[in-house]
């Protein structure tokens, strides 16, 4: 084993280069962490709080927080499970995910996170908020439906396309994706071939016409759930068949 | 885009050096001048500043105080928070709406009124009270509310509605302002006699080391309701290196219920001033901003005017109190209305011309604060309490108040109390002797620390205020024996609902939950499983929210769970056949029936 700085990531003694964050650290060492606002390549935000981890006992977001010499993080554990999970529950009855009629459906971050945090229905009551779809642009649509205010997008212009398309408006629950022009998105410069589009987790930022060309069945999450395979819960038999 | 418009954003973004931190200030400029910051407007602050549309919209559509949607030329905001609730909000707030021919948030044809609601103004010891634009008028009543609407019709100037002055600087020619201070126990450490010359003059023959050793010696912790050991993080500060360090005095003071800071800001400036200086020279900073809450708007004039006058005296400036290189200056930075800009980090991006979102920690505003320079944020009572230090000494502080908690405390006491107002106690005073004071009978409740506190009732009285018991930034909101406290704890939570900014999750959904789940329960529709679904939700907020809101908004609810269960208990049930009580069959079907009859949304 190399020399160097290391640190214990749920009892394992993980390695870490200076400056790297918890989740970079964890990332190199082959552990996943679950994550939805967090993506390689985009400067980190820190929004969803989904990798909520504990360091040294306290309550941090791994994406954000840096990893240090000789601290102990947990991050695999029940309560913090239980927190990423409250977490989904909210992000999924803030918006409105309808994942059967979902084109990301299969390729979709909270869905999978759905899947692996194993829920049915969410205990928390449904929002069911209005809100628009903006189809103005030929190629791209937004739908602030499923939006989860994660600014990978936003991040994603800024840095990878230098165009700055998006930014966010609103306070608090009116928060909300903007573009640039202040009203359509075609009105902006944003194109199909934008890493932006790429970098949505969910579906609220797709391409126009090639919904449907990867089948259901055949998608990212369809055969390895998130994060590998994590800790598969009970699955009534006659279900499995059905399935 | 009109000449004028174009003129003006030109003229605007120069008086700042068009320099794109100074967004918020130019933002502020052209509301007052047109009304709204339009996407005309938006367009040419991206033009001269340098600042990308997007970065613009996102500052304008944040703040209370901005709007892309053009507003009266009189903007009427009611203060719409718990005490100004229990004393009349609705009535005053119908009173102005019908006055006025809108609703809230409606603006008149002519372009002349509009009327809003607002979060805690700082005057809860005048409730009901609104801003007229920037001036506030207090204690109203339906017959005020219509006289000033009648008045304004005629002169459409707010000032002229002030006519009988307050009392103290509330008279000064350059605030002429109707609101009292209300100071009804004083002293012996903040407020009194404060010879703040004396102590900048002290400091400055001291080195900056030893300043730091004075505030440690004293015990001074941070008055925000922290409680942060203000020497120590004076030190961080001192210690990190940088080529220019800042020290900000947060004068945001936006807790619902508080009000002494306005006080302090009103009587004693010199005192927060004093404070700034010194703690500017204990950490090697040789600029201060004060960011002044845009409620307060009516202080601004004044408070350049002090700054001023210890320029002349030599007491900001270069060589303050003839000190070689005691240098230090403080401009004002007004906000545009965002509770959360409280939170230091927030307060630094609001500084910057930013929305008011909190930053992810590490680094911490010591480190690497406004502009990326080694910041210090200081509560305004904080600052007060630095001068009286140097003044008196450390041992005068230390030696009131109790063993962990050194020094007194202002409380800003309103709701049902005889005697609402500013109050000095020393830190171990019990809640009784407290309620006592401010002639408070029969008292169900009190709200400590501002709703990020909590609601204790008669069985916690005993309690003492210090950072170890009852910690508080001083709002201290009581409340009689007719009100419903899960009413009140509603309340709060719809104000950190609104107040949130949005950014992470747990905040952003986690207090709209809490808030629909205290309805449902006072609607009769609640479960014993909801309030087990409040502690939850609770947990995860405070387990995962990015900053101090989130991690401690949802104690509203939990406190008043604790003191006040009973009384949930005989609100919520289970149904006897399991089926979920708050689904209501009707309102559910409502859409589907409509389109069925054919009826028209």
């Amino acid at each position: 084993m190399s020399e160097g700085p290391r640190f214990t990531l749920d009892g394992r003694e993980i390695p870490l280069v200076p400056g790297q964050t918890v989740i970079e650290a964890a990332d190199a060492a082959g552990i996943y962490i679950p994550r939805l606002c967090h993506k390689p390549g985009l400067e980190p935000f820190g929004s969803c709080r989904v990798c909520t981890v504990k360091a040294n006992g306290r309550s941090v977001a791994a994406c954000t927080y840096p990893a240090s010499p000789g601290m102990i993080v947990e991050s695999d554990t029940e309560e913090v499970n239980a927190h990423r999970k409250l977490l989904l529950e909210m992000l999924f009855v803030e918006g409105n995910h309808f994942c059967m009629s979902c084109e990301k459906s299969g390729n979709c971050e909270l869905q999978a996170l759905g899947y692996r945090f194993a829920i049915s229905a969410p205990q928390l009551e449904f929002q069911f908020p209005v809100r628009d779809v903006d189809a103005s642009h030929p190629d791209i649509l937004i739908d602030h439906n499923r939006c989860i205010l994660c600014a990978r997008c936003v991040r994603a212009s800024r840095d990878l396309d230098k165009k700055e398309v998006f930014g966010f408006v609103g306070r608090g629950p009116h928060k909300r994706i903007a573009v640039s022009s202040g009203t359509r998105l075609r009105d902006t410069d944003a194109d199909v071939t934008d890493q932006a589009i790429d970098a949505c987790p969910v579906g609220a930022l797709l391409r126009k016409r090639v919904g449907f060309a990867v089948p259901v069945g055949r998608r990212l999450y369809d055969k390895v759930p998130i994060g590998g395979v994590p800790p598969a819960p009970e699955v009534p038999v006659s279900e499995e068949k059905r399935a | 885009m009109s000449t004028s418009l174009e003129n003006a954003v030109v003229e605007v973004c120069a008086s700042v050096g068009n320099d794109p931190s100074r967004l918020m200030d130019v933002a502020r400029d052209i509301q007052a001048r047109f009304g709204c910051v339009s996407a005309e407007a938006i367009d040419g602050i991206h033009k001269h500043l340098g600042v990308s549309r997007p970065t613009v919209r996102s500052l304008v559509s944040f703040y209370s105080f901005l709007s892309e949607e053009p507003k009266g030329r009189i903007v009427i905001r009611v203060c719409d928070d718990p005490v100004d609730r229990l004393f009349g909000y609705e009535r005053v707030q119908k009173a102005f709406s019908d006055e006025l021919g809108i609703p809230i948030g409606g603006t008149t044809p002519d372009g002349a009124f509009t009327l809003e609601r607002t979060a805690c103004i700082g005057m809860s010891d005048h409730a009901p009270a609104a801003l007229v634009n920037e001036t506030p008028v207090t204690d109203l009543s339906t017959d005020k509310a219509r006289e000033i609407v009648a008045e304004l019709r005629a002169h459409m100037s707010p000032e002229r509605l002030v006519k009988k002055l307050g009392d103290g600087n509330n008279a000064h020619p350059l605030v002429r302002s109707m609101v009292k201070n209300h100071i009804r126990k004083a002293g012996p450490i903040v407020l009194v006699e404060h010879r703040h010359r004396e102590a900048t003059r002290k400091a400055a023959a001291m080195s900056p080391n030893e300043v730091i050793r004075a505030v440690k010696a004293a015990r001074l912790r941070g008055r925000g309701g922290a409680g942060f050991p203000t020497g120590i993080k004076w030190e961080m500060a001192r210690a990190a290196p940088g080529p220019r360090k800042f020290l900000v005095c947060n004068a945001d003071e936006g807790e619902p219920g508080t009000f002494k800071d306005r006080v302090l800001l009103t009587e004693f400036p010199d005192r927060v001033f004093a404070g700034m200086t010194i703690a500017g020279y204990a950490i090697g900073a040789k600029e201060g901003i004060l960011y002044l809450r845009a409620e307060y708007a009516y202080l601004r004039q004044f408070l350049e005017d002090v700054l001023a006058r210890r320029r002349a005296e030599g007491f900001l400036g270069k060589s303050i109190a003839a000190r070689h290189s005691f240098d230090f200056d403080i401009r004002i930075q007004m906000g545009a209305g965002a509770y959360v800009c409280g939170e230091e980090s927030a307060l630094l991006n609001s500084c910057e011309g930013l929305r008011g979102d909190p930053r992810n920690r590490p680094p911490f505003p010591a480190q690497k604060g406004y502009l990326g320079f080694p910041t210090i944020v200081n509560n305004v009572e904080t600052l007060a309490c630095v001068t009286r230090i140097l003044d008196a000494g450390p041992a005068t502080f230390s030696e009131y108040g109790s063993k962990q908690s050194a020094g007194s405390k202002l409380l800003s006491i309103s709701g049902d109390v005889g005697m609402v107002g500013v109050y000095e106690v020393p830190f171990g005073v019990t809640l009784r002797e407290v309620l006592e004071l401010a002639d408070g009978r029969e008292t169900q409740a009190v709200q400590i620390g501002g709703p990020s506190g909590r609601m204790v009732g008669p069985a916690d009285f005993d309690r003492t205020i210090c950072y170890d018991d009852l910690a508080t930034g001083g709002a201290m909101v009581v409340f009689g024996p007719d009100r419903n406290p899960i009413e009140i704890a509603r309340m709060y939570m719809e104000f950190f609902e609104d107040e949130s900014c949005g950014f992470c999750t747990p905040c952003r959904v986690g207090n709209g939950l809490l808030r629909r789940g205290l309805d449902k329960v006072l609607a009769g529709r609640g479960e014993p499983s909801d309030l087990a679904q409040f502690e939850e939700v609770a947990r995860t907020m405070k387990a995962t929210s990015r900053c101090g809101l989130g991690q401690t908004s949802f104690n509203p609810v939990l406190s008043t769970l604790t003191s006040f269960r009973p009384l949930f208990d005989s609100l919520v049930k289970e149904d006897p056949k399991k089926f979920r009580r708050s689904f209501d069959l009707e309102a559910s079907t409502q859409e589907a029936a409509r389109i069925r009859t054919g009826g028209a949304r």
